[in-house]
């Protein structure tokens, strides 16, 4: 448990494995909310807020309950109820302390129960993490700091991919190719640059 | 709505993929292969379908307050059978298509059409919604890991991940005829688009075209509407000519 975990592992899930690009998972949000840098930035800021108490919650409910009790098999349910009702409390929490933080989460949180990359983050911190001899401060620590990481890229690729968006509003495109069509193959030029960075750790 | 509109619908008039650009996750990352995308289109058959069915039945007992977590934990429960009869029956698929599997839960596809189909109409009319709906999906899917496969590798194969109906892997579909003996297409071909930036490319040219449908559609319509608001005009144009001319007749 040192800092070279910590750093290495934010690096792989920021850059390498980068959630978007790499790994295909919360491309709805990707598509939907990068119209506008602001709603970019807003989003990215609620994904990576949920993402890590999500993969907390999630990684101390496998450890804890769902392994010792061979009940593994319900991971998927549990995981999907516990992070509705997480992002609900989530939204209750900061609705009632803090007006200016649910003023600019607010409107992505409902959002964020059926985006698959917090789902998608807590079922892979499973399968990658998880071993039956970790102890579990230390499995713990690299699951949340895969989820910082992951979360980092997502607002990272977001926030540059709605630049280029708003770029993409004012350019002269041809009919067939506006819109959608055009931000995906932005979207593959993106991933072709960061395939570059595979191999880097 | 007849039975068979409510099944053909999800094919092509409201293509879950092509046209509501739901469910994107899948369509980009399980689409490497023709059989990885076939066998992604048959779980979410199964899970749709199946979804469809029980949360049309239980429609009137479920509170409106609480419908959302309902829905999920009935979908939940069906993507785990789902998966443990994968993880049974056809083990390569399961290890390549891996968390996009337990990831079925959050596809947009599966809650909307439970939202807007399932909760409000009748279990025959709901089966039938969620298999052509499943079925439209699994087309999307199919189309797109043909052609990601057929550039990236020069041929399409199927019997690697699912082990049903062949013993040993076979090539549906390949130009290595085309190049002799002792060359093989997979040489020359753009292996690109069989990695992640395939993927979205691929997915842009193929929505590219459908716009370009639509577009050219739009143009050919607003043509035929100018057409036709001239030739009305001009008939009335005339009409006005003969009644003018007419009074001048009448009055001489």
């Amino acid at each position: 448990m040192s800092w070279t975990v910590f750093v290495t592992a934010i690096i792989s899930a920021m850059l390498i494995n980068n959630v978007i690009l790499m790994q295909f998972l919360g491309i709805c949000p990707f598509i939907g909310v990068s119209k506008k840098t602001s709603s970019a930035i807003g989003m990215s800021a609620a994904v990576l807020f949920v993402m890590v108490i999500a993969s907390a919650v999630t990684y101390t409910i496998y450890d804890l309950v769902l392994a010792p009790y061979n009940i593994d098999y319900i991971g998927t349910i549990a995981f999907i109820l516990v992070i509705a009702s997480l992002v609900q409390l989530l939204e209750m929490i900061i609705k009632k302390y803090s007006k200016t933080l649910y003023k600019a989460l607010g409107i992505y949180l409902p959002l964020i129960t059926t985006n698959c990359a917090i789902l998608g983050v807590a079922e892979s911190n499973i399968t990658n993490i998880w071993t039956d001899s970790l102890p579990y401060a230390q499995g713990l620590f690299l699951a949340v700091s895969t989820a910082v990481g992951t979360g980092l890229g997502f607002g990272l690729i977001l926030f540059a991919f709605s630049s280029v968006r708003e770029r993409l509003d004012s350019a002269n495109i041809p009919k067939a190719w506006k819109g959608v069509p055009i931000s995906l193959v932005v979207a593959g030029i993106m991933s072709l640059a960061f395939a570059g960075l595979v191999g880097v750790i | 709505m007849s039975k068979k509109e409510n099944f053909l619908k999800g094919f092509f008039k409201e293509n879950p993929i092509f046209v509501f650009l739901l469910g994107m996750c899948p369509a980009l990352a399980t689409t490497a292969t023709f059989e990885t995308a076939l066998g992604m289109g048959i779980l979410v058959v199964f899970v749709l379908t199946a979804s469809n069915i029980v949360i049309s039945m239980l429609r009137k007992i479920i509170p409106s307050d609480v419908r959302t977590p309902s829905y999920i934990v009935v979908i939940a429960t069906f993507v785990t059978i789902v998966g443990m009869l994968t993880e049974w029956l056809a083990y390569d698929l399961y290890a390549a298509l891996g968390v996009f599997i337990p990831l079925i839960v959050v596809n947009c596809l599966i809650l909307g059409r439970a939202e807007a189909f399932a909760s409000k109409n009748n279990v025959i009319d709901s089966a039938i919604d969620g298999l052509g709906m499943g079925l439209g999906f699994t087309f999307a899917l199919v189309v797109i890991g043909v052609i990601r496969e057929f550039l990236g590798s020069g041929s399409v194969m199927y019997g690697n991940y699912l082990p049903f109906l062949v013993d040993a892997p076979i090539n549906l579909f390949t130009l290595d005829w085309f190049l002799g003996p002792n060359v093989s297409i997979a040489d020359y071909a753009l292996s690109m688009f069989m990695s992640p930036a395939g993927a979205f490319i691929a997915l842009g040219l193929i929505l590219a075209v459908m716009q370009n449908k639509n577009v050219r559609k739009t143009e050919k319509l607003e043509k035929e509407k100018k057409a036709m608001i001239a030739e009305k005009k001009r008939i009335a144009l005339d009409k006005k000519k003969q009644t003018a001319l007419k009074k001048v007749g009448d009055a001489s």
